[in-house]
């Protein structure tokens, strides 16, 4: 986009109050204030359409969890004692630790070692409208495996959720989660990667539908050489509050990290968040990191905020980097395209689905793609752009 | 026989504080067949004039008119102007990320054309014309114009010329930055286009090199705004030994010392 920096855009104004080292995470719910909304990570939150979920609320129904598994990939569903559970990592914040204080049920899907699985897709489908519910997932890609996840979030209601990505050493695990809720829905959800020596994931967030959709996805490195691949697309559309804490935790040397969102944003009040923070610690020498925030706006009254956090303590690095624009759509491209006889709508269609096209390409399930790339036309028709 | 044909044009650009007249009065007549030159020096507005004709939102037509075989061009919409015949190539193309080259292609010739033209012929038809401007055919993939060279771009912009085939082509400043192979490779690119049927052009340009490549029938000089004076091929040749030092009072070489 040619204006860049010309919107209401927070880089730079933001000093991070501590080191995102001394982020406090636990399990249990009581060890969190209930958050007022001045906290550094719940000041771009609207606590109020929360249904509670901050300041706890019980659950009043449970999502139904639905799973569509490749041949070899296993599947259980295990109360909340279950031991090997918990294992991807901590909560961080109080909606999290909520969940995992209130699931009853968890489902853990694991895919077969020294294989490779064709696609398999956890759908969660909400309680319904009113309702307030937890969850807890966990997928375990084991030694050597090969796969890919879709997770499928629709329905109505209040939904807090932890979803565990243990990938073990040297496995290969791809995971695509599509947030498509109905409009009344609110999720509050935190992914906890764990990569073992060697292991890659590559870690999609879509995000379509519901009022309010929060997502932290935080990746540790168990062993050297584990790659961490996160992309996130979103478009939001007026009211829609949709926010993404992307944490990239580098406590390993010789480990790599990519971040890519990107979101367009429509209509009055439509509001997207990006906080994206990476941390490497001392003992991360030979990190090769970078993330990438870009938010195209489409029409007035949409705000974007992004907020991109470096922390380095160690001066041994490959090489770490961030950037972050947001920009108005771009009247030259527009009177280019038009210039060689293409309409005006078409032509912003053009733009926008080449805006997403980078990070569409990247998702190898022709399904998938197909999904978004007509959720994306979708949009683009509700506002008659 | 399409005719392009500008009237008084008054052109202004809203700049910071206030509107500013840029074009003071600009007539002209471009028959099919023809080929004009407009040359003058940096800031005359030669530029602007391209761009007001095509219609871009930053310009605003404070009075005059600028019609195509009678249709109101300033009435019509950017994509409409391109649909009727238009065509400019411009000077800085736009990069447009994530757009393929060949869909956006395909998309101005459906556009254009009022119908899909058939894969197979298309496909033919892309790839010869790619062809004959040595344009690599790894850049059908690519995204529309993003990191080519300046030498890439206008190629590709005179391959869109061939493709589109419009009525009245307007040339840009399509030679500025181009070296003496590519200047060559698209001058014969725009020979082909007028040999392929009754169309006019107008070639902006500052320099006098590319009218050893593509010959003009008329020459008019752009100063302050306006036509200053027209002519001849012989024109040109003036200006090559003389310069715009006659119209604007500074020294400023048309021909490249």
């Amino acid at each position: 986009m040619a204006a860049l920096s010309t919107q209401p855009h927070s880089h730079g104004a933001v000093v991070p109050v501590a080191s995102r080292a001394e982020h406090f995470t636990s399990y249990d719910v009581d060890a969190f204030e209930v958050p007022g909304g001045r906290e550094e990570i719940w000041r771009f939150t609207p606590l109020k359409r929360l249904a509670g979920l901050h300041s706890g609320a019980a659950a009043t129904g449970s999502a139904a969890v639905e799973v569509n598994a490749a041949a070899g990939v296993t599947v259980e569903t295990v109360g909340r004692d279950d031991e090997r559970l918990g294992k991807a990592g901590v909560p961080g914040d109080r909606v999290a630790a909520q969940a995992y204080t209130s699931f009853s049920q968890a489902t853990i899907v694991t895919l077969p070692g020294d294989a490779k699985s064709e696609p398999t897709t956890v759908t969660v489908t909400g309680a319904g409208s009113g309702s307030v519910s937890y969850g807890h997932i966990q997928i375990k890609a084991s030694q050597f495996a090969e796969g890919t996840v879709i997770l499928d979030f629709r329905g109505s209601g209040a939904y807090a959720d932890n979803v565990e990505f243990l990938v073990a050493d040297g496995a290969h695990l791809t995971v695509i989660a599509i947030h498509d809720w109905a409009d009344d829905a609110v999720h509050v959800s935190q992914h906890h990667v764990k990569l073992g020596r060697d292991a890659t994931i590559k870690h999609t967030v879509v995000t379509l539908g519901g009022d309010v959709v929060r997502v932290t996805p935080v990746v540790q490195y168990a062993g050297r050489g584990g790659d961490a691949e996160l992309f996130g697309l979103y478009f939001a559309d007026a009211g829609q509050h949709q926010e993404h804490r992307p944490f990239i935790d580098h406590g390993q040397a010789n480990c790599r990290s990519n971040v890519v969102y990107k979101g367009a944003l429509q209509g009055e009040g439509a509001h997207a968040v990006w906080i994206g923070d990476v941390l490497i610690r001392v003992a991360a020498e030979g990190t090769e990191t970078f993330e990438l925030n870009r938010n195209l706006i489409l029409t007035d009254g949409a705000r974007a905020d992004s907020v991109p956090n470096l922390e380095i303590e160690t001066g041994e690095i490959e090489g770490a980097g961030h950037a972050s624009a947001t920009g108005r759509f771009d009247d030259e491209q527009l009177f280019y395209l038009q210039a060689r006889g293409i309409p005006e709508d078409q032509a912003r269609r053009l733009v926008v689905r080449g805006f997403f096209q980078e990070l569409i390409a990247k998702i190898a399930v022709p399904e998938v793609r197909e999904r978004l790339e007509a959720a994306i036309e979708a949009e683009l028709e509700a506002v008659g752009a | 026989m399409a005719t392009l044909e500008i009237k008084d044009l008054h052109v202004s650009v809203v700049s910071e504080d206030a509107p500013k007249e840029i074009l003071k009065g600009v007539d002209l007549t471009i028959k099919a067949g023809e080929t004009h030159a407009i040359m003058g020096p940096n800031g005359s507005g030669k530029s602007t004039l391209s761009y007001a004709i095509a219609g871009h939102p930053k310009y605003t037509i404070t009075s005059g008119t600028v019609t195509l075989d009678g249709e109101d061009v300033l009435e019509m919409s950017v994509d409409e102007r391109a649909r009727a015949g238009l065509f400019l190539a411009m000077q800085y193309p736009v990069e447009v990320p994530g757009v393929s080259m060949s869909n956006f292609l395909r998309t101005a010739a459906t556009a254009v054309r009022g119908e899909a033209p058939n894969l197979r012929h298309w496909v033919k038809e892309v790839k010869g014309a790619m062809a004959d401007l040595d344009i690599d055919p790894a850049f059908a993939e690519r995204s529309v114009n993003e990191g080519f060279s300046g030498g890439e771009k206008k190629r590709h912009e005179i391959l869109q010329l061939g493709l589109l085939q419009p009525k009245i082509a307007i040339l840009d400043e399509t030679d500025s930055g181009l070296d003496v192979d590519a200047l060559r490779v698209v001058s014969e690119g725009v020979n082909r286009y007028k040999a392929s049927g009754e169309v006019g052009v107008m070639l902006i340009t500052h320099y006098t090199r590319i009218l050893k490549y593509i010959s003009p029938d008329f020459v008019h000089v752009f100063a302050g705004g306006r036509i200053v004076e027209s002519g001849g091929p012989e024109l040109a040749n003036q200006l090559e030994a003389e310069g715009y030092v006659k119209y604007t009072g500074s020294k400023e070489a048309a021909a490249l010392s």
